[in-house]
C-alpha cells in the first residue's frame, strides 16, 4: 500500500500501462516536457520518448481522429482533453467515428481508444474549465464512460480503460486530483470490474447514488445524516456507461429510498435515467419518488458563485429531507 | 501584398500564382499550380520532366488493364444508378468522370498500403479487389460498412465529411512506429500490427474539393506534416460540392495548399490515368521512404449527377457537361491504345461483355442481398460484454416470441 493522490495515481497507472504495453502511447496537448497542465503525465516522455508520449498539434479533432487511427492501425492511444469544455471540436470524431467504427464495420474493427478528460467544477476556474458533459456521451450507444473518486481506483481504472477493446472515456474529477488515498499496487492486477458501482458506505434508510466529484460529498452528507439518526447507503457508480443498475436496485431494494448527485445540469441528465430505470425495477420497494441533485439548467456558472450552483452536502440531505417526508 | 491583390477566382491573379509557384518549384521541382498532363484529350502521349519516367514503366497489358478496369467500373456505376432507380437501392453517388482519378491512384498502390476512401470511391475499391457487391450493401440499407477492410486494406466508406482524414494520418503514423519497432528488432519493415517483416507502406486518403473546407483536413495536414507521416492525401476535385462550385471552397488551386503545411502538392489532370498514376506512385514512394506527406489534386469533373437524389441543371450548365465529357478519360485512353496497336476490336469487345457480366452478377447479388438479423447490431455495438445491450436484447427476444409464429426471422425483421 502507498498514500498517494489521485493525479499521482493515473499518473502511475499510465507509466504501468506504457511499461506493460508496447503498442500503448499517450498523446495530447502540452503532455509532454510540461507533464499536462495537470501535471498527470508529469515525467513520462523522459522515461518513454517522444514517440509514446506525444505532444500533439493542438486541434482536438485531429487528436481523437489520429488516436482512430493509430487504434485501427493496432495501437492502444490514450488522448487526453486538456479540459471538459474544449472536448467539443472532437465530438463529430467522438459520437460520429468512435462509437460506431465496430458496430459500423459489423464487428471487423475495433478501436480501443482511451479519452482522458478532467471533468467538473470547484476549483475556482474561467468559463469552459468546470463542465460535466457526460451525458452527452453516454447517450451514444458504443461508447463505454468511467470515472474514478480515489487513488486506488484511478491507478486500477486507467489501466483497465486501456485493456478495453471499446472505446472509453475516462472522466477525470479534476477537484479531486490531490485527493489522497491509499493504492494497492502490489496485487497483481485490479480485483474490481472497473463497470461495476461500490457500496462505499453501507445504511438501512436511504440511497445516495454519485460518482466522481461528488463522493466525498455524499459521504459528508451521509455522517451528517447519521447524527441525526438516519442510516445513508452511498454508492460510487464508477461507471456512468454502462451504468450498474443492479447495484442500485439491490441497495434500493433495502433502503427504499434514492437521491442521486451528479454535477451536471440536472435535466436530461444520467439522474433522470437512473431515476427512470430503478422506478422500473423496483417500484413497490420505493417508499419515495427518486430525487435528483443537480447542476441548474444554465451555462456553468461564473466561479465566484459556483459554491451556489454545485450540489454540497446540504444540498443533498435537503433531497433527503424531501425523501424522508413521504 | 494585401487581400486586395487576391485573385477573384482560382485562375487569375498571377501575381499570387508565380510566388506560390516558386516554392513550390523549391520544395518539388515541379510547379504544383501548373497541372501535370501525359496523356492528352487527344489521346496522344506528352512529356513531362519528372513523371514520364514513371509513365515510362507502363507496358501495353498495363495500359490495357487500365481500360478494362475504367470501363467495368463505369458499367458497374451505371448498373447501379439502374438498381436505384428499380428501387434496389436507397440511393446512389456516381463516379462517372472520375475513373482515371480512381483507376489510375488505386492501381498506383500497393497491397501492403492502406486507403481511406470517402463515399465515392467505387473505382478504388476496384482496384482494391473489393467485392463490388458487397460495396452496394450499404446503399442498400443492409449495412453500414459491408466488407472487411482487413482483407483488402481499404476501408469502409465515410459519409460524414473529412472524417477520415485525421484516421488516415493516425493510421499513417501507427506505420511509422511498427517500422521503428521493427527496425529496433532488426528487421526492415513491418508490414501490419505485430506483423512480419515486410515491404514499408503508405496510407492514402480521398477526400473531395467540398470536404477540404471541412477542419479535419487542417488539423490532419498539421499532424501529417509535424509528424511526417507516410500519407498521401487525394483530393478529387470534381468540380462541384453536391451544388456549390469550388470557387467557393478555396480561391487558388488546392493543390498549392500543401505548401502552407510544408509538404508537396501535385495538380494532376484528373481525367489522364497515365498522369494519375505516375503522380501517385511518385507520391507514395515518396512516402514510404519517409520522406512524409503529399498532396494530390485530381483535376476531374463529376459528369452526372452528385447523387441520385441530385438534380445538376438546376445549378449548373450542360455546357460545361459537355465540355467536359469530351476530355473523357476513357475515350483518350481507347485513342491511345488502338494509335499504338495496343488494343484492337476484340479487346474492346471483350471489355463490354465483361462489363455485362459484371452487371449481371451485381444485379444479381443485389436482388440476394437481404437484412440482416437486428441481433447482429446488438452483437456488435461493443466489443465486450454490455449489461444495457444484453438486457434490450433479451427484452427483444421475449417481446418478439410474443407474436403468433414469431419465429427468429420475423422477431429480427420487425
Ligand atoms: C460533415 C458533413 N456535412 C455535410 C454533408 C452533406 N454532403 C454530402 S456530400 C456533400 C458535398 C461534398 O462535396 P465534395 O467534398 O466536393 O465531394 P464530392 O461529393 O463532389 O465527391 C455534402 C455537403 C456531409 N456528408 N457531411
Amino acid at each position: 500500500m502507498t498514500t498517494m493522490t489521485i493525479a499521482k495515481a493515473i499518473n502511475e497507472g499510465l507509466r504501468a500501462t506504457l511499461s506493460n504495453n508496447p503498442k500503448s502511447l499517450l498523446m495530447g496537448e502540452d503532455i509532454g516536457p510540461l507533464g499536462g497542465v495537470y501535471r498527470v503525465t508529469d515525467g513520462l516522455i523522459g522515461e518513454f520518448g517522444a514517440d509514446r508520449v506525444v505532444d500533439t498539434p493542438l486541434a482536438e479533432s485531429g487528436i481523437i481522429g489520429t488516436a482512430i487511427g493509430l487504434a485501427l492501425r493496432g495501437y492502444l492511444p490514450v488522448a487526453e482533453i486538456q479540459f471538459d469544455g474544449f472536448v467539443f471540436p472532437g465530438f463529430n470524431q467522438i459520437t460520429t467515428q468512435l462509437a460506431k467504427m465496430h458496430s459500423r464495420s459489423n464487428g471487423n474493427l475495433t478501436v480501443p481508444v482511451v479519452i482522458r478528460i478532467p471533468y467538473g467544477g470547484g476549483i475556482g476556474s474561467i468559463e469552459h474549465h468546470s463542465e460535466s458533459p457526460e451525458a452527452l456521451f453516454a447517450h451514444t450507444p458504443g461508447l463505454r464512460i468511467i470515472t474514478p473518486s480515489n487513488p486506488h481506483d484511478a491507478y486500477w481504472m486507467i489501466q483497465q480503460a486501456v485493456n478495453c477493446q471499446d472505446p472509453v472515456i475516462f472522466f477525470e474529477p479534476k477537484r479531486r486530483y490531490w485527493l489522497k488515498g491509499e493504492v494497492d499496487r502490489e496485487s497483481a492486477g485490479p480485483a474490481e470490474d472497473p463497470f461495476k458501482a461500490h457500496v462505499v458506505r453501507e445504511g438501512t434508510d436511504a440511497t445516495v447514488v454519485v460518482y466522481g466529484p461528488l463522493v466525498p460529498v455524499a459521504l459528508a452528507a451521509a455522517n451528517a445524516a447519521a447524527e441525526d439518526g438516519r442510516s445513508i447507503e452511498v454508492i460510487d457508480l464508477r461507471s456512468i456507461s454502462p451504468i450498474d443498475f443492479d447495484a442500485i436496485e439491490a441497495s434500493v431494494k433495502k433502503t427504499g429510498r434514492l437521491v442521486v448527485a451528479h454535477e451536471a445540469p440536472t435535466f436530461g441528465g444520467i439522474g433522470g435515467e437512473i431515476a427512470a430505470r430503478i422506478s422500473e425495477r423496483a417500484f413497490h420497494s420505493l417508499e419515495a419518488p427518486v430525487i435528483r441533485v443537480g447542476g441548474f439548467h444554465m451555462p456553468y456558472p461564473v466561479a465566484k458563485v459556483e459554491e451556489d450552483y454545485l450540489p454540497d452536502i446540504d444540498r443533498i440531505l435537503e433531497a433527503l429531507d424531501r425523501a424522508f417526508a413521504y | 501584398m494585401g487581400a486586395t491583390h487576391l485573385p477573384s477566382t482560382e485562375f487569375d491573379g498571377t501575381e499570387l500564382d508565380d510566388l506560390l509557384e516558386a516554392q513550390a518549384e523549391a520544395a518539388l521541382g515541379v510547379p504544383s499550380s501548373e497541372m501535370v498532363q501525359l496523356l492528352g484529350p487527344d489521346g496522344t502521349l506528352g512529356t513531362d520532366s519528372v513523371f514520364s519516367e514513371y509513365a515510362a514503366r507502363l507496358d501495353a497489358e498495363k495500359l490495357r488493364g487500365f481500360y478494362a478496369d475504367m470501363a467495368a467500373i463505369r458499367r458497374f456505376d451505371q448498373e447501379a444508378t439502374a438498381l436505384q432507380r428499380q428501387g434496389q437501392l436507397a440511393l446512389w453517388v456516381p463516379l462517372t468522370g472520375q475513373e482515371a482519378a480512381q483507376i489510375g491512384s488505386g492501381r498506383a498502390s500497393q497491397p501492403q498500403d492502406y486507403i481511406f476512401p470517402t463515399y465515392r470511391e467505387h473505382g478504388v475499391a476496384l482496384t482494391r479487389n473489393v467485392d463490388l457487391a458487397e460495396l452496394l450493401k450499404q446503399f442498400r440499407g443492409v449495412s453500414n460498412g459491408g466488407w472487411n477492410p482487413k482483407d483488402t486494406n481499404f476501408h469502409l466508406y465515410t459519409l460524414v465529411l473529412a472524417a477520415q482524414t485525421p484516421h488516415a494520418v493516425g493510421y499513417a503514423m501507427g506505420i511509422q512506429r511498427d517500422q521503428r519497432l521493427a527496425e529496433a528488432q532488426g528487421v526492415e519493415s513491418a508490414q501490419g500490427i505485430d506483423g512480419p517483416a515486410g515491404p514499408k507502406a503508405a496510407v492514402m486518403v480521398y477526400f473531395g474539393d467540398g470536404a477540404s473546407s471541412e477542419g479535419d483536413v487542417h488539423e490532419s495536414m498539421v499532424f501529417a506534416s509535424s509528424y511526417n507521416a507516410p500519407v498521401v492525401f487525394f483530393c478529387q476535385n470534381n468540380h462541384w460540392a453536391i451544388s456549390v462550385p469550388t470557387a467557393v471552397q478555396t480561391r487558388i488551386p488546392l493543390s498549392n495548399r500543401a505548401k502552407g503545411y510544408g509538404f508537396p502538392g501535385i495538380r494532376v489532370d484528373g481525367n489522364d490515368v497515365v498522369a494519375v498514376h505516375a503522380v501517385t506512385e511518385w507520391a507514395l514512394e515518396h512516402a514510404r521512404q519517409g520522406n512524409g506527406p503529399v498532396l494530390i489534386e485530381a483535376f476531374t469533373y463529376r459528369v452526372g449527377a452528385h447523387t441520385t437524389a441530385d438534380d445538376p441543371t438546376k445549378y449548373r450548365e450542360s455546357s460545361e457537361e459537355a465540355l467536359w465529357r469530351e476530355k473523357d478519360p476513357l475515350d483518350r485512353l481507347e485513342k491511345y491504345l488502338r494509335a499504338e496497336g495496343m488494343a484492337d476490336d476484340a479487346f474492346f469487345a471483350q471489355v463490354a461483355a465483361d462489363g455485362d457480366e459484371l452487371a449481371a452478377y451485381i444485379r444479381k447479388s443485389t436482388y440476394e442481398s437481404d437484412a440482416p438479423d437486428i441481433r447482429t447490431a446488438f452483437a456488435n455495438t461493443y466489443v465486450e460484454a454490455h449489461p444495457l445491450v444484453a438486457e434490450e436484447l433479451a427484452w427483444f427476444e421475449e417481446y418478439s416470441a410474443g407474436f403468433a409464429g414469431g419465429d427468429e426471422g420475423e422477431g429480427a425483421s420487425r
